[in-house]
């Protein structure tokens, strides 16, 4: 205990420059306590984020991640887009046929049951269009049931809720073909409320702008999720901006609609052949049929499904893990400088006390305890800056938790901890430790003799 | 580290000195004897004071009592034990067990209080850590009410009786003083001799003062000359 507090009033004799080293300890731990929580935070976000419900993306041919980047996290480029009728195939006879009737095409469309319908009973297909933008946030066309089935949230059971206004409505003589809901985000970015207009732009954020405006019906409450940063339309509104309907070649066959219901303006849905989408959402009604039917899809010549777990995995495993362990390692040298930054400030300390070591020895005190004390004095220091920074670390996530969840949807709290943080308090000591070494090993061979005539 | 205990050692003696011879390597080669002790003898309780000039070999011969430095050959027996057959550690045991040390610049350790600095002389002896005794040798030296005073708040002849006080702490049986009124003022080493010799006196410790001034030597009964006791002196 008395070497202890021999250790503390050297700690404490040397004020400045112990809690100089300490503050650099403190920073280093804090750094690499909060890397760990941001790997963490990443993680979690970027899994939950890819579980909204739905387990399959279906999109054309091409890279599985691009897919799940622009169709779940609305980044990237989407790759091209697939015909309706590839979206139609998630569907039954009866669907089909009430497709054709609403918005026009080939009847034979809706005399057969779609190829992948049987895989998605008692499930859903969403369909979305991308491509327009709303400022910096991407516009995704879509249908209502885009609000109506996913789920998000830690357990996958909160339905969206709306700050203001409400969810996409199919079209009705009260609800039109240019209906949108934003998210969150994008309303307090652009500064929109319900009731306002706005005109998405074709291609980037900085493109032309399409000349039919969008009605603000609804701006979602923040889900965490990549939804709080996207404006969501009506797919026909979507299809019926100039230049997205796909140019026919004459030699589709179409029957015109028979139930197509006109709006306010005289704007009827596009005709199947002119409609395309550039993914689709699917959840199985039993999940056990989802490998088979990712299977048959993959083997098509047009699309390919993506689950977007395994895509995200992947890509956690192949960029943003390696990226994170950069970061933890550039971190851990921080540690390490300020390691050595202890090293040089006690074995600075040597030539000042190399006299008080050899009145200890005089006074009966062996190598062994003298080396002991230096050794300590370099603990403390370790134990002192690990618990601060750790604490910092903690304080600052805590701090920024509101601003954490509300851009990311992951609570964390002041004493949420990664599992490696255990592994950070023997780390730090090992370095003391180390560090200590040479100070001590410099107390350990002071000359007594010489030291007390000086 | 077994102590050895020699038959022909007197009891009575707490400091045995025989044929001690010290060199040390000179800087153009070759060696400097600068101790070369036929006989010193120092008994229970017994004051001693050891004159000689500046480089006499007088601290010198004290860190070899001490067990600091070690010996060419002869033997050095402490309070009955043979040092030059111990290791170090048998050494700095030795010396926390049976020595106090005073030293002519104190050397107090300035991060401790006074009363720290006096247990810390019982840390370093191996004795327990009595805080009582502590206040009560600051008592003695007229210091209790410094106890808690760093050395940078004490006067030197302060500092001093401090020091004396850390070297009674481990209760030692001989107690080795380096000239240790040479930094103070006269008046105050008056009263750093009368604690030295009288803290000796009470608890039969005996004293090993090594001084150059004749002034302290007159409050001893027995004085001996370095320079006469010391063969390398007389052929240099």
């Amino acid at each position: 205990m008395w070497l202890l507090r021999i250790a503390w009033r050297n700690f404490c004799y040397r004020s400045l420059s112990s809690i100089l080293t300490t503050i650099s300890l403190a920073l280093g731990v804090a750094l690499v306590v909060m890397v760990l929580a941001v790997t963490g935070i990443v993680s979690e976000a970027f899994s939950r984020n890819a579980q909204v419900g739905y387990n399959l993306v279906v999109g054309p041919k091409g890279s599985a991640l691009q897919l799940t980047l622009n169709s779940v996290y609305y980044l990237s480029q989407p790759i091209e887009n697939l015909p309706y009728t590839e979206y139609m195939e998630f569907f039954d006879a009866d669907a089909r046929a009430e497709m054709v009737r609403r918005y026009g095409g080939d009847p034979a469309l809706g005399e057969r049951t779609g190829k992948y319908a049987a895989y998605v009973v008692g499930g859903y297909a969403i369909p979305l269009a991308l491509g327009d933008y709303l400022g910096e946030f991407r516009v995704v066309g879509t249908t209502p049931a885009f609000f109506e089935k996913l789920r998000h949230g830690p357990t996958l059971e909160e339905p969206f809720a709306f700050r203001d206004g409400r969810a996409l409505k199919s079209h009705t003589p009260g609800h039109g073909y240019y209906e949108a809901v934003l998210g969150w985000r994008v309303a307090d970015q652009l500064g929109y409320s319900v009731g306002d207009q706005f005109s998405s732009t074709h291609g980037n954020p900085d493109g032309k702008g399409h000349g039919k405006k969008f009605n603000v019906v609804g701006i979602l409450a923040p889900t965490g999720t990549p939804n709080d940063r996207a404006a969501f339309v009506n797919l026909e509104g979507f299809y019926l901006q100039e230049n997205h309907a796909k140019p026919l070649t004459g030699e589709e066959t179409i029957e015109p609609p028979t139930e197509a219901p006109e709006d306010a303006d005289g704007n009827l849905p596009l005709t199947i052949p002119e409609r395309e989408v550039t993914s689709i959402l699917v959840r199985n009604g039993n999940p056990m049929f989802a490998p088979g039917m990712q299977n048959q899809i993959n083997e098509s010549l047009q699309a390919q499904a993506a689950a977007p777990v395994g895509e995200i995995a992947k890509l956690m495993g192949a960029i943003i893990g390696p990226m994170l362990t950069a970061l933890l390692v550039i971190t851990l040298i921080t540690c390490v400088v300020a390691a050595v930054g202890v090293l040089v400030a006690i074995y600075n300390s040597m030539n000042d006390r190399r006299r008080d070591i050899a009145v200890m020895r005089a006074l009966g005190a062996r190598r062994e305890t003298v080396t002991g004390v230096i050794l300590l004095e370099s603990l403390l220091i370790a134990v002192i800056g690990a618990v601060a920074g750790w604490f910092l670390a903690h304080a600052s996530i805590w701090f920024f938790s509101g601003e954490i969840e509300e851009r990311t949807g992951v609570q964390v709290g002041i004493l949420t901890t990664s599992s490696y943080e255990g592994l950070i308090f023997p780390l730090v000591l090992i370095l003391a430790l180390l560090a200590g070494f040479l100070p001590a090993w410099s107390a350990y061979r002071t000359d007594v003799g010489s030291n007390l005539s000086a | 580290m077994t102590v050895t205990e020699t038959p022909t050692a007197t009891p009575a003696a707490v400091l045995q000195i025989t044929d001690v011879i010290k060199t040390f390597d000179q800087p153009g080669g070759g060696k400097l004897t600068v101790l070369d002790v036929p006989q010193l003898t120092i008994a229970e309780g017994e004051p001693l004071a050891l004159v000689g000039q500046s480089g006499g070999g007088k601290t010198t011969l004290l860190h070899l009592i001490a067990g600091l430095l070690t010996p060419d050959s002869g033997s050095i027996r402490v309070a009955g034990v043979e040092l030059t057959r111990l290791s170090e550690q048998g050494r700095d045991r030795c010396r926390a067990a049976s020595i106090g040390y005073v030293f002519q610049t104190f050397n107090l350790l300035p991060a401790f209080s006074a009363i720290e600095n006096v247990q810390l002389g019982m840390v370093f002896g191996n004795r327990p850590v009595d805080e009582t005794r502590a206040l009560e040798l600051l008592g003695k030296v007229g210091l209790a009410d410094r106890a808690h005073y760093r050395p940078s708040q004490l006067s030197v002849g302060q500092q001093q009786r401090v020091a004396i006080a850390r070297a009674l702490a481990g209760r030692p049986k001989l107690l080795l003083a380096d000239e240790p009124t040479a930094n103070v003022d006269p008046a105050s080493a008056d009263s750093v001799l009368d604690l030295i010799i009288g803290s000796c006196r009470d608890e039969d410790i005996a004293l090993l003062m090594v001084t150059h001034s004749m002034d302290v030597t007159k409050r001893f009964e027995r004085v001996e000359q370095l320079e006469l006791i010391n063969r390398a002196f007389q052929t240099v």
